[in-house]
């Protein structure tokens, strides 16, 4: 039965949640750590359902930062991974600098941004891009690069252009180490979006933390964590899903045991 | 068309500094097999991959004609020890790999592949992926994928040596049945092997390496095992290439 084996997909992250929620409350009642330090589950709770349109607009502000910057960073990165495979006198150019680009703090460049694309989404939705960029780029070109001779071989003998070979063997062979680089990015999006609102911004989760934080909204603070960490796990899931999907032939192997 | 004739006028490959062979020569029939042997390092496969056009790490010179003069590429299947199929298609897709890899597979293809998948025995197996199969299916599958490019020269580097006894000999039959009237090099390290596939045999003996031709037995290929000559020419065979490795 379906139902019966989503509630069984369900059941184990339901558990993790109600276990971490009473560790939670464990921790409260055994320190008595005051609420404006550690506000209870059930207040957080409360806080969700009470400021829930107001969460709801800030949530969705953030949302289309991280989508908007996933989607520009995977496609960025991608293609510069093709580029990179293809073309030696990029790799000769472009590889140093983008182990170089590494180097800077995510943190040190959004003031940055901040100061050339101003307050809107533009800046957020770039340092998505950012944080992306390198992890896509990076597996893509490494699983690009590490096609097994033997399909090349074949390539070859079927007399195959470098495109096709590009595009036709190699890519289809980098699909599993891509994916890592895509889950990775899936993780890493909302961190860079976030660090976008924290250096400035008028909406957002990040700004709705900062300003709940400097009004002592504690229970607040952590209602807009608990929908960020939410986005954070659906973005992961639905990456995953549509990799599953994109490789069906690694369906066995990337099956959670049951 | 008729398959042509390779005629190997000059060959040379380097190892590091040490010359594995130097102005090789070497002629293989048209629409005959050939099983090219040697002990491991004598550059056999090399050798091969030379004729292929393949990519080689050593420094190499290779000078070939074909008998009718007409250049080889586009006219040449490779079949190598891995069976090479990719996971990403299905069993009928890898058999018709060459078709996707160069555009998208008409129905002809789809047509022919079954067909051939027919032939080795795997019909059923068409929309499986490659890692439901045994080695010796997948090897199988690798075989029509060679078929599949309908290529009058067909190269096979070790071919059937990754499987087990018992399959690699069911896929002597096969091989040597549905390549027949092609042009064969096969290189192999299995003397048995040699004796049951080859029209003609050749040793890469020596350094820098010469190539030596070895009898075979009577009869047609595939030469069945209770062939009588069979366990005198293996004795041969096996002295020459003990007394290589001493020499």
């Amino acid at each position: 039965m379906p139902d019966r084996a989503l509630w069984r997909r369900l059941a184990r992250p339901l558990l993790a949640l109600v276990t971490l929620a009473a560790i939670w409350q464990l921790v409260l009642t055994v320190t008595g750590v005051p609420r404006y330090i550690l506000p209870s589950p059930a207040a957080v709770a409360n806080a969700l359902f009470e400021h829930r349109g107001l969460l709801a607009h800030h949530a969705a502000i953030t949302a289309i930062e991280i989508v908007t910057g996933l989607i520009g960073g995977i496609l960025l990165g991608l293609t510069t991974a093709l580029a990179l495979a293809r073309f030696r006198a990029l790799r000769r150019t472009l590889l140093p600098l983008l182990l170089i680009s590494q180097a800077i703090p995510l943190f040190a460049l959004a003031p940055i941004l901040m100061l050339w694309l101003g307050y809107g989404l533009g800046p957020k939705i770039l340092m998505a891009m950012v944080i992306i960029y390198f992890p896509v780029a990076s597996t893509g070109y490494d699983g690009l690069r590490q096609t097994p001779q033997g399909w090349l071989d074949l390539a070859r003998t079927f007399g195959l252009s470098r495109r096709q070979q590009l595009l036709k063997v190699q890519l289809p062979a980098a699909l599993p180490a891509l994916a890592s680089g895509l889950r990775m990015a899936a993780s890493a999006a909302p961190i860079g979006a976030v660090i976008g609102e924290w250096v400035g911004a008028s909406q957002g989760l990040g700004y709705l933390m900062l300003n709940a934080n400097a009004r002592l909204q504690i229970d607040l603070m952590f209602a807009a964590l608990v929908v960020l960490v939410t986005f954070a796990v659906l973005l992961y899931f639905g990456i995953d899903t549509a990799l599953r999907v994109a490789m069906p032939w690694q369906r066995d192997r990337t099956t959670p045991d049951q | 068309m008729p398959p042509p004739g390779l005629i190997v006028r000059d060959a040379s490959l380097t190892f590091g500094d040490r010359p594995l062979f130097q102005a090789l020569q070497a002629r293989f029939d048209a629409g005959s097999w050939t099983c090219l042997l040697g002990r491991s390092g004598s550059g056999k496969s090399s050798l091969l991959r030379m004729i292929a056009s393949l990519r080689l790490p050593d420094n190499h010179h290779l000078v070939l004609d074909t008998s009718d003069g007409a250049p080889l590429g586009g006219r040449l299947a490779w079949m190598a020890q891995q069976d090479l199929l990719v996971p990403w298609h299905r069993v009928i897709g890898n058999v018709m790999l060459s078709a996707h890899w160069r555009g998208r597979p008409t129905a002809r293809d789809r047509q022919r592949a079954k067909r051939l998948l027919a032939q080795v025995g795997l019909i059923d197996k068409a929309s499986h992926w490659p890692d439901e199969l045994s080695g010796g299916q997948r090897q199988r599958v690798a075989l029509a994928r060679t078929l599949f490019e309908d290529a009058s020269v067909v190269l096979m580097d070790e071919p059937f040596s990754a499987v087990d006894a018992i399959t690699r000999l069911e896929l002597h039959d096969l091989a040597s049945r549905l390549l027949d009237g092609r042009t064969v090099i096969v290189v192999t390290h299995d003397p048995l092997e040699a004796l049951r596939l080859a029209d003609r045999i050749l040793i890469l003996q020596g350094e820098p390496a010469r190539l030596v031709s070895m009898p075979v037995p009577e009869g047609r290929r595939p030469r069945s095992l209770d062939n009588s000559e069979l366990p005198r020419r293996q004795a041969e065979l096996v002295a020459e290439l003990r007394e290589m490795a001493h020499a």
